[in-house]
């Protein structure tokens, strides 16, 4: 392993102690959720041992250190993403909440009938769902890009759907299921040219590779905490700083208003009114601990080591005559997961038999019923990879995957 | 005998592999699909019914083992029962999976599928078909 050192890594995260039914746990379902390491959990009680208060109200010394806190927070994740300004950073609970916010406020308000909003087949239900919520409320047009014979997004397909119909292109950087890493910066520059929007659905791209929303040049931009060694329930929306003020609020309430009178309200600027009620300022600041824990070991480190893991698994796994894989064959341009079938086999029990070997892994159609159906499966298992994962994981799971192939002959 | 071994019995592999039951039936009164959501297993379950009486039963479908073999066996257990005493065993069924004491010999080939109850994660592809039966009735 030459880019992470693997056995200090594994010494940080105490979960991977647990032994699921007496064995060693292999955990290979982190684009699911991944695991904290102890900087990350003693996070935790820190911010409600040492800073709790609410933010931005009160004017006492604990709400300020609280604010000033969550302000740092916003700070560290523009840098992370390389945003313009921090206005541009809004707190959510997940990548989901992120695609939901834009569809419900910037979607309901400018997207109208007749438009067009452009969707990839291996999109996830999360930036599907609100999508089909504004173009039936709209009366808009959802069409949906294919992939090539190689299951990488078809760029011809893309431009032949592209016109000046299209208000929004709303893509995921990196496949759920596929491990696709798709060409965001082309997208964007190509959907620009017609006038169009373009939001980046990046859960699965943020925490395994540098991100830079500048040079993407997207408009909406969201991912999720807990899939990059943070909390559960903290989530981040960007937005661009030209449309900060074209988005409308998308929850009202308090701290995020200028005026309040009986009939009307005025809003508080960007990106106060964009974050009604209390946030979630403990996720923000335990977030801090999850982006300091990344650019420690460092993004690239991380990339190149998801790298070797796939190409491992890809050549393993190939020498396995009854495992089907999908995805492109060849590791480039790939992220670090790895979706298959075994051969007669439904991925549940699959995923069962290597449960008991202590190895997780996801089974079903990971939240891509469109995507399964475009494949022409009912579902597969995933295995998914991150900085605490080594060879001796991938040699784990290709000896589980014997074991099914006894089980089931 | 290990957990898995009693997951996945011989019975077990017999009723999904070579079910008797996995067919249309032409001559159908009800049908209805049982769906999982969560994990895609999905069935469609034919029932030809004489007044109160089953008398005759299969499904088609895909899904896991488990979710297969108990349709499977759920048909062998109803065919040829009426409409209460199929409930009646379809909720002992569901007893047991659960974990409530039950007397199980009634149960036929599906007791073998008590083992179930100790993987929370299958109990869902283990009540499809008994839960869409209970639709059905």
């Amino acid at each position: 392993m030459k880019y992470v050192d693997v056995e200090k890594i594994k010494k940080d995260f105490p979960i991977l102690n647990v032994k699921p039914h007496g064995k060693k746990l292999i955990y290979l379902d982190n684009a699911a959720t991944t695991q904290k390491p102890i900087e990350v959990i003693k996070a935790m009680d820190k911010y409600y041992e040492e800073l709790n208060a609410n933010v931005y109200r009160s004017p006492h010394y604990l709400s300020a250190l609280s604010t000033q806190a969550y302000e740092e927070a916003r700070e560290r994740v523009k840098k992370f993403i390389n945003a313009k300004r921090e206005e541009s950073i809004i707190f959510t609970r997940n990548t989901t909440e992120s695609i939901n916010f834009i569809a419900y406020t910037w979607g309901m308000k400018y997207i109208n009938e007749g438009d067009e909003i452009i969707l990839t087949i291996a999109e996830h239900h999360s930036n599907m769902l609100p999508w089909q919520m504004v173009a039936e409320a709209k009366k808009a047009r959802l069409k949906y890009v294919h992939l090539d014979e190689n299951f990488r997004l078809s760029m011809k397909d893309f431009k032949e759907k592209m016109s000046d119909k299209v208000k929004l292109v709303a893509v995921q950087h990196m496949s759920n299921v596929l491990g696709i890493i798709n060409p965001v910066e082309e997208i964007t520059h190509i959907a620009h040219k017609y006038g169009a929007k373009v939001l980046i659905d990046g859960a699965q791209s943020v925490p395994h590779m540098l991100i830079d929303v500048q040079k993407i040049g997207c408009d909406f931009f969201a991912f999720s905490g807990h899939k990059m060694l943070g909390p559960m329930g903290i989530g981040v929306l960007y937005i661009k700083e030209d449309l900060l003020s074209d988005v409308p609020p998308f929850l009202r309430g308090g701290e995020m208003i200028d005026e309040v009178f009986e009939d009307r309200a005025t809003f508080a600027p960007p990106p106060l009114k964009f974050e009604a009620g209390t946030p979630n300022v403990k996720g923000a600041c335990v977030l801090v601990s999850a982006i300091d824990y990344i650019e420690k070991i460092g993004l690239s480190n991380i990339h190149n080591h998801e790298g070797e893991l796939l190409e491992y698994g890809l050549q393993k796994m190939k020498e396995l005559d009854f495992v089907k894989l999908y995805g492109p064959k060849d590791a480039k341009e790939r992220g670090g997961l790895i979706s298959f079938n075994v051969e007669g086999v439904h991925p549940h029990d699959v995923a069962t038999i290597l449960d008991e070997e202590g190895i997780a892994v996801r089974s079903g159609h990971h939240c891509c019923l469109p995507l399964m159906r475009y494949l022409g499966v009912p579902a597969t298992v995933r295995a998914s990879f991150y900085l605490y994962n080594d060879f001796d994981d991938i040699d784990a799971l290709v000896e589980g995957l014997k074991k099914v192939r006894k089980w089931f002959k | 005998m290990s957990d898995l071994n009693q997951l996945y019995s011989e019975v077990i592999m017999e009723h999904y592999e070579n079910s008797p039951h996995e067919k249309e039936l032409k001559d159908a009164t009800h049908k209805e699909r049982g769906y999982n959501p969560l994990c895609g297993d999905n069935i469609t379950l034919y029932l030809k019914m004489n007044g109160d009486i089953i008398e005759d039963a299969s499904f088609t479908g895909h899904g896991c083992a488990i979710s297969q073999a108990s349709t499977s066996m759920m048909i062998d257990l109803i065919k040829g029962k009426d409409k209460k005493e199929a409930l009646r065993l379809v909720q002992k069924f569901i007893d047991m999976i659960h974990k409530k004491d039950v007397n199980l010999d009634e149960l036929g080939d599906a007791q073998v599928l008590q083992g179930v109850s100790d993987f929370p994660a299958r109990v869902k592809c283990a009540l499809l078909a008994w839960k869409t039966l209970q639709e059905i009735l």
